[in-house]
C-alpha cells in the first residue's frame, strides 16, 4: 500500500498513463495490425523531443522566466552547419559531431552572455539570438538541402534489437541527465537556484557559473537534436525546428516538472514526448479534421496536467 | 486610567502580538492639542508598532483606543484620517511614476470634479511654500525625478496640506534622515509654529538633539513598553540615553579572548573607518537597523565568494536573519536545505553520497537540536526558530573559516538563542571567525570587538569591557551630549 500511494504520488506517473492509454485507443481501431510500426514510430519521433525537452527542462528548473527560445534556430544552424561540413562523407562524421556540440556551445555562451552582462530577460534574450541564428542558417542553407553520409542516415534509422537507435541514445542522454539532476552537486545548485536565487547565492552557490552551464547544456542538446533530425530526415530543412519549440516546452510541463521551477524530474519527459506524438497518430486514425485535432490536443494535455497537479505535493 | 484632558486622541493599554511576539506590552499614549511628543526608543522597541496602531494600519490585540474624550468602537485607517491623522514615513511612500499633483490626489481623496489638478497644485504649493520656503520645486514635475531630500520635503508638506479636512495631527517618522540641517532646521520650525496653532505632532527620530530641543513630551520606549514620560525640559541627552537602555541588565558571561595573528579579513569602506576581523574573534555589528550593517556584510559575502566558479572549501558562509528571503528553499526537505553549502565534503567519484549526507544531517540535527522527528520531512513543517537553526547548521558545517550572520535572531525564542551562542563560542574557541550583526543588545556583549554603525559607516569601535548597551545607544545616536 505504502509502495503504492509512493508510486501514486511520483509527478511523472500521469504522462505515461495516458501514454499508455492513448496507445491501445490507436492500436484498438486498428484491431492490433498497426502496433509494432506505431511503437516504432512513437519511440523514434519520442526521441527527438526527449532531447529538446531535457535541454528545456534544465533551463525552466533554473526557475521564473527562465526558458530558451533559441532551440529551433539552434536545431536547424547545428544541422546545416554539420550536414554542410560532412558534405555526405563518411569520413567527416567526426568533424561534422565536433561542430554540432561547437554550435551549441557557441548559441549557448550568446545567450547567457546577453541575459548576464545586458540584462535581458531570458525569454528576450533567446528570441532575440534566435533570429540571428535563423539568418544564420539561411545564409549557411542557401536552399540546397545536403544529405546526411550515408552510415549516419543508416544508423539513424534503423533500429538494435527493435528498439529504434534514436530511443536507445535519447535514452543513453535520459540516465545522464537523471544522474545529473539527482546525484551530483551541479543538480542540486539547479534546483536550488530554482526555488530562490538569493537564497542559493547566499548558500555559496556559484549562481553565474550554474546559469551559464545550464543554457550551454539546454543549447547543446538542441543542436545535438538538430543533427540527429536531419540525418535521420535525410537532409537539413530550414524549418525543421518549428514544431520543437513548443515541444520542448510542453513535455516539461506535461512532465510534471514544475514550471515555476526547482523541481523537475526526466521520466516525465518521456511519458510526455510518447504522449504528444501518441495524441496526434490517435487524432489521424479516428481521421478527425485538423482543426479537431488541435483542439483535442489542446484539450488531452489540459486534461493530464489537471490529474498530475492534484497529487499531492511532496518534498523531494 | 483617567483620560487625559482634552486629547485629541488617546490609546490606553494596547497589547499587541505577533505569533509568539509581543511587540508591545500595555502601551497607553494620549495625543493633546499644542503638543510635539518625542518618541524614543532602540530597535524593536515598539515604536513603529504604535505608530501603527495610532495611524490605523493596525488593530491591537488589546487595548482601546479614543478619540476626543469618546471610545471608538471600531478603528481603521479611514477613520483616523477622518480625525485629521496625517503621517510621513521613513520608507517614502510616493509613487515614483506620477506627479507630485497626481501623487497629492492619491493622498487627499477629497479631491474631485473637474479642476482637481489645479486645486492639488494650489494646495501643494502652498504647504510648500510655507515649510520649505525657496524650496524651488515643481508642483507638476514627477516624483521619480525627485533626489530623496526633495520626495521627503513633497511627503512631509503633503502630510500638512489642508484640502477638504484639515490636518489635527502628524506622525513624522524619522523625518529629518533624508533632509540636510537648513531643511531640517525649517521643518522644525514649522512644527513648532504647526503646535502654537493647536495642532499636534508625534515626533519620532534618532537624533536626540532635534527631540530635545522640539518636542514638548519625551516618550521612551523599551520592549515593547512605555518606561519613561516627562516633559522634555526635564530630561538631557546623557539621562535620555540612560532612560533608553537599562541600567539594571548587565551583559553577562563576557569572552575573553584577543585577536590572534593578521586579520583574516578587511573591507575598506567609502567613509569611516575600515573594517577588519582577525582570526577567531566574534565581531559585532552593532548600531541602529537599516544604517549599513547588512550592505558591509554583503560586500565581504561577495568579495570572498565567487558567482562564476564553485569554491573548493569556501571562504564565507552566510547566516540569513531573513530566512524567507534569502534563507531557506522551500520545496526542499530540512536535510537538503541543511547540506547545500557543504555538498563538495559529501560526495564519493563526483556523485551525492546519500548515507553520508544522511550523516551529516544527523550529526547537526542532534548538536543544534533542530526538532523534527525525521530530517527528510519538509523544512516548512519546523517552526521559525528551527528553521533557522538549519540555517546556522547549513553555515558551521562548511569548512569556511568565517561565517557572516545578518541579524540572525530575528523571532528566535530564547531557548535556542542560548543553544546557539553556546555553539558559536565553541566555534570560535577552535578558530572560527564570525561577523555579527545583530539588533539585539545582549548579543553584542557576546563579542570580542564591536563596530557602531550609523549613516552606511562606522562611526566608533568597541572593545571587550567598553561594549555596553549604554555605549552602543550613544554611538548609534547623533547629538553632542549623547556621544560624551
Amino acid at each position: 500500500m505504502n509502495a503504492l500511494n509512493r508510486l501514486l504520488s511520483r509527478p511523472w506517473l500521469w504522462s505515461f498513463a495516458a501514454a499508455l492509454a492513448v496507445w491501445i485507443a490507436t492500436v484498438a481501431v486498428t484491431a492490433g495490425a498497426s502496433s509494432g510500426g506505431l511503437t516504432d514510430a512513437a519511440l523514434t519521433f519520442a526521441a527527438f523531443s526527449v532531447f529538446v525537452g531535457i535541454g528545456q527542462m534544465f533551463v525552466i528548473t533554473l526557475g521564473p522566466g527562465n526558458v530558451d527560445l533559441s532551440v529551433p534556430a539552434n536545431m536547424t544552424l547545428a544541422g546545416t552547419v554539420a550536414l554542410k561540413l560532412m558534405d555526405t562523407q563518411d569520413s567527416m562524421i567526426l568533424p561534422g559531431i565536433l561542430v554540432t556540440l561547437l554550435v551549441g556551445l557557441c548559441i549557448g555562451l550568446a545567450n547567457y552572455a546577453l541575459i548576464k552582462a545586458l540584462r535581458i530577460p531570458p525569454i528576450i534574450a533567446t528570441l532575440s539570438t534566435s533570429f540571428i541564428i535563423q539568418s544564420a542558417a539561411i545564409w549557411t542553407n542557401r536552399g540546397l538541402r545536403i544529405k546526411p553520409p550515408p552510415v549516419l542516415a543508416d544508423f539513424a534509422t534503423s533500429s538494435t534489437f527493435f528498439v529504434p537507435n534514436m530511443a536507445l541514445l535519447a535514452l543513453l542522454v535520459s540516465v545522464l541527465a537523471w544522474v545529473l539532476l539527482n546525484h551530483t552537486i551541479f543538480g542540486r545548485w539547479i534546483a536550488a537556484i530554482g526555488q530562490s536565487m538569493p537564497a542559493a547565492r547566499m548558500a555559496g552557490v556559484p549562481v553565474d557559473g550554474t546559469r551559464l552551464a545550464t543554457y550551454v547544456l539546454c543549447a547543446i542538446l538542441a543542436a545535438v537534436n538538430g543533427f540527429l533530425l536531419s540525418c535521420f530526415s535525410g537532409g537539413a530543412a530550414l524549418n525543421m525546428g518549428n514544431e520543437y519549440l513548443l515541444m520542448s516546452i510542453a513535455v516539461v510541463v506535461i512532465g510534471g516538472s514544475a514550471v515555476a521551477g526547482g523541481d523537475s524530474n526526466v521520466p516525465g519527459i518521456w511519458g510526455a514526448s510518447l504522449l504528444m506524438f501518441l495524441i496526434v497518430s490517435m487524432l489521424n486514425t479516428y481521421q478527425f479534421e485538423a482543426g479537431y485535432r488541435l483542439i483535442m490536443t489542446g484539450l488531452i494535455i489540459i486534461a493530464v496536467i489537471l490529474v498530475a497537479s492534484g497529487r499531492q505535493a511532496r518534498p523531494r | 486610567m483617567p483620560l487625559a484632558p482634552g486629547a485629541l486622541l488617546e490609546v490606553q493599554d494596547v497589547v499587541m502580538h505577533f505569533g509568539e511576539v509581543t511587540a508591545l506590552d500595555g502601551v497607553s499614549l494620549s495625543i493633546r492639542p499644542g503638543e510635539c511628543i518625542g518618541l524614543v526608543g532602540h530597535n524593536g522597541a515598539g515604536k513603529s508598532t504604535i505608530v501603527s496602531v495610532i495611524n490605523g494600519g493596525l488593530a491591537p490585540s488589546q487595548g482601546r483606543i479614543l478619540a476626543d474624550g469618546q471610545p471608538l468602537a471600531s478603528y481603521g485607517i479611514t477613520r483616523a484620517r477622518a480625525l485629521g491623522l496625517r503621517s510621513v514615513f521613513q520608507e517614502l511612500a510616493l509613487c515614483p511614476n506620477l506627479t507630485i499633483v497626481e501623487n497629492a490626489r492619491i493622498a487627499h481623496p477629497e479631491l474631485k470634479g473637474w479642476r482637481w489638478r489645479a486645486e492639488a497644485r494650489r494646495i501643494i504649493a502652498a504647504s510648500l511654500d510655507q515649510i520649505f520656503p525657496g524650496h524651488g520645486i515643481d508642483p507638476g514635475a514627477q516624483v521619480g525625478t525627485l533626489s530623496i531630500a526633495e520626495r521627503q520635503m513633497v511627503e512631509i508638506a503633503m502630510a500638512f496640506s489642508n484640502s477638504a479636512s484639515a490636518p489635527r495631527i502628524v506622525i513624522l517618522d524619522e523625518p529629518t534622515s533624508s533632509l540636510d540641517a537648513g531643511l531640517a532646521a525649517m521643518l522644525l520650525a514649522h512644527v513648532r509654529r504647526f503646535i502654537a496653532a493647536g495642532g499636534a505632532i508625534l515626533l519620532i527620530s534618532h537624533i536626540l538633539d532635534e527631540i530635545l530641543s522640539t518636542a514638548s513630551r519625551i516618550v521612551v520606549m523599551k520592549d515593547g513598553k512605555v518606561v519613561a514620560e516627562r516633559p522634555a525640559a526635564e530630561f538631557t541627552p546623557a539621562s535620555l540615553v540612560e532612560a533608553m537602555g537599562s541600567s539594571t541588565r548587565e551583559l553577562q558571561g563576557r569572552r575573553q579572548a584577543e585577536s590572534k595573528g593578521a586579520p583574516v579579513l578587511t573591507l575598506d569602506l567609502p567613509n569611516g573607518q575600515g573594517f577588519h576581523a582577525g582570526k577567531g574573534e566574534i565581531v559585532g555589528l552593532a548600531g541602529l537597523g537599516g544604517h549599513g550593517q547588512t550592505e558591509m556584510l554583503l560586500a565581504l559575502f561577495d568579495a570572498h565568494a565567487s558567482s562564476w566558479w564553485p569554491a573548493r572549501g569556501p571562504e564565507v558562509a552566510f547566516v540569513a536573519g531573513d530566512r524567507r528571503s534569502n534563507g531557506i528553499f522551500e520545496l526542499w526537505s530540512i536535510l537538503k536545505n541543511t547540506t547545500i553549502a557543504s555538498l563538495d565534503d559529501l560526495t564519493r567519484r563526483g556523485l551525492l553520497h546519500r548515507p553520508v549526507e544522511a550523516a551529516r544531517g544527523a550529526e547537526w540535527k542532534s548538536r543544534i537540536a533542530i526538532r523534527t522527528p525525521d530530517l527528510d520531512n519538509p523544512i516548512l513543517s519546523l517552526s521559525g526558530g528551527n528553521q533557522q537553526k538549519v540555517l546556522f547548521a547549513r553555515a558551521l558545517s562548511t569548512r569556511s573559516p568565517v561565517v557572516l550572520m545578518d541579524d540572525p535572531m530575528r523571532g528566535v525564542d530564547i531557548g535556542t538563542k542560548q543553544e546557539v551562542y553556546r555553539i558559536i563560542r565553541a566555534e570560535a574557541e577552535a578558530g572560527r571567525t564570525f561577523v555579527w550583526y545583530s539588533t539585539e543588545m545582549e548579543e553584542m556583549g557576546l563579542c570580542d570587538r564591536v563596530y557602531v554603525f550609523r549613516d552606511g559607516a562606522i562611526v566608533a569601535e568597541l572593545k571587550g569591557e567598553a561594549i555596553t548597551e549604554k555605549a552602543i545607544l550613544a554611538a548609534s545616536f547623533k547629538g553632542e551630549g549623547a556621544a560624551a
